[in-house]
């Protein structure tokens, strides 16, 4: 405190006053909204496991067909639900994707300033606002009708869903690439499409890749447009391309309906599977951009 | 509408009342040692209707130091970047007059920036290492233009690190991020990746403006180094950097009409080094080389 020097002390403690009372309000309200925040995820997340736990085994993930719902628990499994909502929504990613970032892409490097660009991220921004169920009629009065339910229908609609997303999210990550490194490689004789393919995409590769993986995570627990395309079945469906087929999220959707023990059960242990397999997806997305951002400290 | 037009009459007026040297009579002064690499005629750079720099005229001499100095927003790095057709990527940019490079015409529609920049490469202000390692950096430059091999890219990435000075300080960690060096060997860095290229002009926009004293001392002594082997020019708003490593130093200044309020760059002196800091023929320049103004 006072050294020997002579000089009166001087006081450096924050002052009473509005301004403490103000830090005070603001960081008390911003513990309030964490917690509030936390209540419900929380809450979400102790019902599904506590109640989906005791369904789950091999037997119920990999196990098949789907049992009628009056039918109890240890009676086939929803092998065929996990096996169609991997192979929808893997297929929907293997649309959005690629067609996602290349739009963002075009939007951030090639469509600079112009029309076409405006137009696409504008429509982008607006399909963000489509209700997923709406989607979902739409492929199913412009692909159902025609060609019946199947898995591929399914793929459409998510995909659809997700390919606004992707846009975005990837868009945003090109934007933050700054120029002076698309600068340092046209200064060493790089054409534009080089730069974007060896500098500004693996500049932006984690951000892409962990957005990519939130809506894909998104879209599979996407039910109301499946309710529309793929007709929800019992049984398993490897063909992606005909014939009904089936999906976590709308057997939840079904079974949680019944009033049957069993098919509760079912649902329970359904959510659980499907949060299990969102959650290993953003694990995937969290190593993933840790990997290809290791130079980027 | 019509303002544009008067803008432009009232530059031409500014700009008829100065008496600029002529670029020719500032060579004769100087007898050039090398050959003309760049030749600028009349050029006139715009940002849409903004003329940014007005009527410069001058050459740069092979295997010589060339220094642009001069006041905030005199057009200088403007003018470098025209050498390379760096300004191709602002989409407003125009350029009026003609820029020979070795005899051929920079902006003539066959001319590929893509090729152009092969050739002439550029160290910009700010450090601005790829996310990459220090080898892949490097390597670069050589891999985009079709270098393949290891023991070949090995042999072009020491030897551009030796250049650059910077071997002994990173032969050890070359696959270590290049963002985790310092920022002077992050500068040294992106020069030696620029030199992998095996370029024939290295343009260099504020290289050290960045940097510590100790580290513009390594890239200045580097400079000299490589003057026997490429051309360069070099921005710099550094008086005694200019006076240390050039031979050949370009005053820019800006033009401002009273009315208007329109500025334009323009070249005011061009000459040697030592002409120029020791015996300006215009006062601005030597308002500017004594330190008077700006």
């Amino acid at each position: 405190m006072a050294v020997a020097s002579g000089q009166p002390t001087i006081d450096l403690r924050e002052p009473a006053g509005w301004r403490r009372t103000k830090n005070q309000i603001a960081t008390g309200a911003m513990w309030f909204a964490f917690a509030c925040m936390l209540v419900p995820l929380a809450f979400v997340l102790f019902t599904v496991i506590s109640k989906g736990i005791s369904a789950i085994s091999w037997s119920f993930l990999t196990g098949g067909p789907i049992p009628p719902n009056v039918l109890p628990l240890g009676n086939g499994g929803m092998g065929p639900a996990v096996i169609g909502t991997l192979e929808i929504t893997g297929f929907a990613a293997l649309l959005a994707i690629p067609i996602g970032v290349l739009g963002a892409v075009y939007i951030n490097e090639y469509g600079g300033k112009g029309w076409l660009a405006r137009v696409i991220g504008f429509l982008a921004d607006v399909m963000t606002g489509v209700p997923s169920i709406v989607m979902g009629l739409f492929i199913f009065t412009i692909w159902i009708l025609h060609f019946g339910y199947s898995g591929l229908a399914g793929s459409f609609a998510l995909g659809c869903l997700m390919l606004p997303v992707v846009i975005r999210s990837s868009y945003e990550m090109l934007k933050l690439v700054p120029d002076s490194l698309r600068e340092a490689s046209y200064a060493l004789g790089a054409t534009k499409a080089r730069v974007t393919v060896t500098v500004v995409l693996p500049a932006a590769v984690g951000g892409i890749v962990s957005g990519a993986l939130l809506a894909i995570a998104r879209a599979a627990g996407e039910t109301a447009p499946l309710l529309f395309t793929i007709l929800t079945v019992e049984s398993t469906n490897t063909n992606l391309f005909s014939g009904a087929n089936t999906a976590l999220s709308t057997q939840i959707f079904v079974n949680a309906q019944s009033p049957f023990v069993g098919a509760e059960a079912r649902a329970w242990g359904s959510a659980l599977t499907l949060i299990v397999i969102a959650f290993a997806l953003m694990l995937v997305a969290r190593i993933i951009t840790a990997r290809f951002t290791r130079y980027a400290r | 509408m019509e303002q544009p037009d008067q803008l432009a009459q009232a530059e031409q007026k500014v700009i008829a009342k100065l008496a600029l040297p002529e670029p020719a009579a500032a060579g004769e002064q100087f007898k050039a040692t090398g050959q003309t690499v760049f030749d600028a005629k009349n050029v006139s750079i715009y940002y849409g209707s903004f003329r940014a720099v007005t009527d410069v005229s001058l050459s740069i001499y092979e295997n010589e130091i060339t220094a642009f100095i001069g006041p905030s927003g005199c057009g200088k790095t403007t003018v470098l970047r025209t050498l390379n057709r760096m300004n191709d990527l602002i989409a407003s940019a125009r350029v009026d007059g003609e820029v020979h490079y070795r005899g051929a015409s920079l902006y003539h529609p066959t001319v590929s920036a893509t090729a152009v920049r092969r050739r002439i490469g550029m160290v910009f202000q700010k450090p601005n290492p790829f996310p990459k390692s220090i080898y892949d950096n490097v390597a670069y430059g050589p891999k985009i233009n079709g270098t393949r091999g290891k023991a070949k890219l090995d042999e072009i990435v020491e030897r551009s690190l030796r250049q650059a000075a910077l071997w002994d300080e990173v032969k050890d960690r070359l696959s270590k991020s290049a963002l985790g060096i310092s920022g002077g060997q992050q500068q040294r860095l992106c020069i030696a990746r620029t030199l992998a290229v095996e370029p024939d002009v290295v343009l260099m926009d504020e290289p050290c403006s960045a940097l510590d004293p100790i580290a513009t001392g390594r890239i200045e002594d580097l400079m000299k180094e490589l003057k026997s082997r490429y051309t360069i020019v070099i921005v710099t708003h550094n008086m005694q950097q200019a006076t240390r490593v050039s031979d050949r130093t370009a005053f820019y200044s800006v033009l401002r009409d009273e009315k208007s309020d329109v500025r334009t760059g323009v070249l005011v002196e061009y000459g040697a080094t030592q002409q120029i800091f020791e015996d300006p023929h215009d006062s601005r320049t030597q308002a500017y080389v004594t330190g008077r103004m700006g």
